[in-house]
């Protein structure tokens, strides 16, 4: 590994053997990731409201030290403006969207749907996830659809794009032509299974996978390590997944309350350890120096910023990781 | 079994005061079972409900009855004997029973008195737990004799989400993770590569969202091998 000494900073070349990969799709993401560089998306959730101008303001604050921007389907199950229109706003703008999808809302015929109108925008990215469950939301009462899961999904959006046709066999006019990414959570239970799950996403038809926030380092090196075994990293591009904490109380809440998570002990002694004030500082730190960590370790492509509500800081944690500037592509 | 849960008093009573003479039909069948069943459970909601708090006016007065089967219509035709002054059923059945007496007693309302719950099982004593949803397209097979249709919140077929804790589900720590319980039965059976097959997408046209469902008698006598 080695550093090339670019104006305003250092920026990354990695010759950990990646080589330069053919791409499949238009995608700006899968150039980055083809081309060997670390990759950096990062998130932006929609408003509860109609106001494209929330979302744009976001999109404007990370947009230049980003190679794709995620939007969020009705995450937490809370009810708010469309991905897919969110998306679109943001290709108005000439970014790259990640158009996220969860498979609680609509069947097949609505994802398919949907997959095709995000198609005629060209927007070339597609995350596949299950959704949390409407308990959590606005709309506890509601009905859940649940038709496909996301390992379904993956493969769905695979076929239209692959073989063009439809998932009931017609062919498609013009298929979409994404690049297709899923989740995966390292720390959700049974361990045992979480590398052959990531193996069964693969199989599917994954080509990149943005994990869920990363505190606990060393059981996701361990996560990676295994999926190198299976030489699961050379298959599809991994995202790091990060979360830079606020404060010990954000810590403490994540622990306890967002399923799936795992923020062990020292992390919330050391957010304690400073001053409330200083917490948001502490917490960008941590974030930095996990990122630093990570780029060193064999199977990590890139990293998945979500600062959930707190965009203002990603160019800062990107800089500082020394991940600007972003490369170009074409 | 199907499970049923008796609706709330008020509920019921505000369902049936506009009548003067309702009779409590109990079923003998499934909800028998969860319920305290029969005759008793028939008696002891009419007195309940006879109460007066529950009411505006004058509480109507009841009379009871048992039938063994209310979801068989020929059975409930012969043997039902409703009281000639009775001018509503307050029906101790699940849905099924429910229509069956609505049917059968075309001028007569009826009313339930349960929410049918689930098709589950009893698990430990007072516990009954779902168990099947009649998906039509048993996947028992393939999960190591646990139902991800039934028993994720989500019916993942290629489960565990990312919300699986300790073994229970995102939803409640009182809930445990179907797909947890299919891994370490398949660990159990010596199947755990099964995991890895990924199950293509259902066909739920045998579901509810394929409409009414219909199982005739024939079908089944044709689906018999001959004899020897």
């Amino acid at each position: 590994m080695f550093f090339i000494l670019n104006k305003g900073g250092f920026s990354f070349f990695d010759q950990r053997e990646m080589k330069m990969r053919k791409t499949k799709t238009p995608s700006r993401l899968e150039k980055v990731l083809a081309a060997g560089h670390l990759a950096v998306t990062s998130e932006c959730g929609p408003p509860r409201g109609s106001d494209p101008a929330v979302i744009i303001k976001k999109a404007e604050m990370i947009k230049d030290h980003v190679d794709a921007i995620n939007v969020t389907d009705n995450q937490t199950a809370m009810t708010r403006l469309c991905s897919l229109a969110s998306v679109i706003h943001l290709k108005a703008m000439g970014l790259e969207p990640v158009l996220q999808m969860v498979v609680r809302d609509r069947n097949r015929i609505a994802l398919q749907s949907d997959i095709l109108g995000a198609a005629s925008f060209d927007i070339n990215n597609i995350l596949c996830l299950s959704g949390d469950h409407q308990k959590f939301g606005d709309c506890p009462d509601a009905q859940n659809v649940y038709d496909i899961d996301s390992m379904q999904l993956i493969r769905m959006a695979r076929h239209m794009r692959d073989e063009g046709k439809f998932v009931g066999g017609d062919d498609i006019n013009r298929p979409p032509r994404m690049f297709v990414g899923a989740a995966a959570n390292p720390f959700a239970d049974p361990f045992e299974i979480r590398v052959s799950r990531l193996a069964k996403k693969i199989e599917a038809g994954a080509e990149f996978i943005q994990t869920q926030c990363i505190y606990n380092l060393d059981k996701f090196e361990l996560w990676l390590k295994q999926a190198r075994e299976r030489g699961l990293h050379e298959k599809a591009f991994i995202l790091a997944g990060i979360t830079p904490m606020k404060s010990a109380g954000m810590a403490r809440y994540m622990k306890n309350r967002v399923p799936g998570m795992d923020v062990p002990d020292e992390l919330i002694k050391r957010l304690s350890s400073v001053p409330p004030k200083k917490q948001p500082e502490e917490g960008i730190h941590i974030c930095v120096e996990t990122i630093e960590r990570l780029k060193e370790v064999e199977g990590v492509s890139g990293f998945h910023i979500m600062a959930i509500e707190w965009e203002e800081r990603v160019p800062e944690i990107v800089e500082r990781s020394g991940l600007y500037p972003r490369p170009k592509t074409g | 079994m199907i499970v049923a849960d008796l609706k709330p008093i008020r509920e019921i009573a505000e369902s049936i005061a506009s009548f003067k003479k309702v009779t409590v039909i109990a079923c003998g069948g499934c909800v028998s079972v969860c319920l305290t069943g029969g005759a008793r459970s028939a008696e002891v909601l009419a007195r309940d409900l006879s109460h007066p708090r529950h009411y505006k006016k004058r509480p109507p007065t009841f009379d009871t009855e048992t039938i063994q089967r209310q979801c068989e219509k020929d059975f409930v035709a012969a043997y039902l004997k409703v009281p000639h002054d009775t001018d509503a059923i307050l029906s101790m059945a699940c849905g099924a029973g429910v229509q069956t007496l609505a049917e059968t007693f075309g001028e007569l309302p009826v009313i339930p008195a349960l929410n049918t719950s689930f098709l589950g099982s009893l698990d430990e004593p007072g516990i009954w737990r779902e168990k099947c949803q009649g998906c039509g397209n048993c996947v028992l097979a393939f999960t190591g004799g646990i139902c991800p249709v039934t028993r994720c919140a989500k019916h993942l077929l290629n489960g565990p989400c990312g919300g699986s804790s300790n073994g229970k589900c995102e939803i409640s720590k009182d809930v445990d993770c179907a797909w947890q319980l299919i891994i370490d039965r398949l660990k159990a059976l010596g199947r755990l590569d099964d995991y890895e097959k990924i199950f293509p997408i259902k066909d739920w046209s045998s579901d509810r969202g394929g409409g009414p469902r219909t199982m005739g008698i024939s079908r089944v006598r044709d689906q018999e091998s001959p004899a020897p």
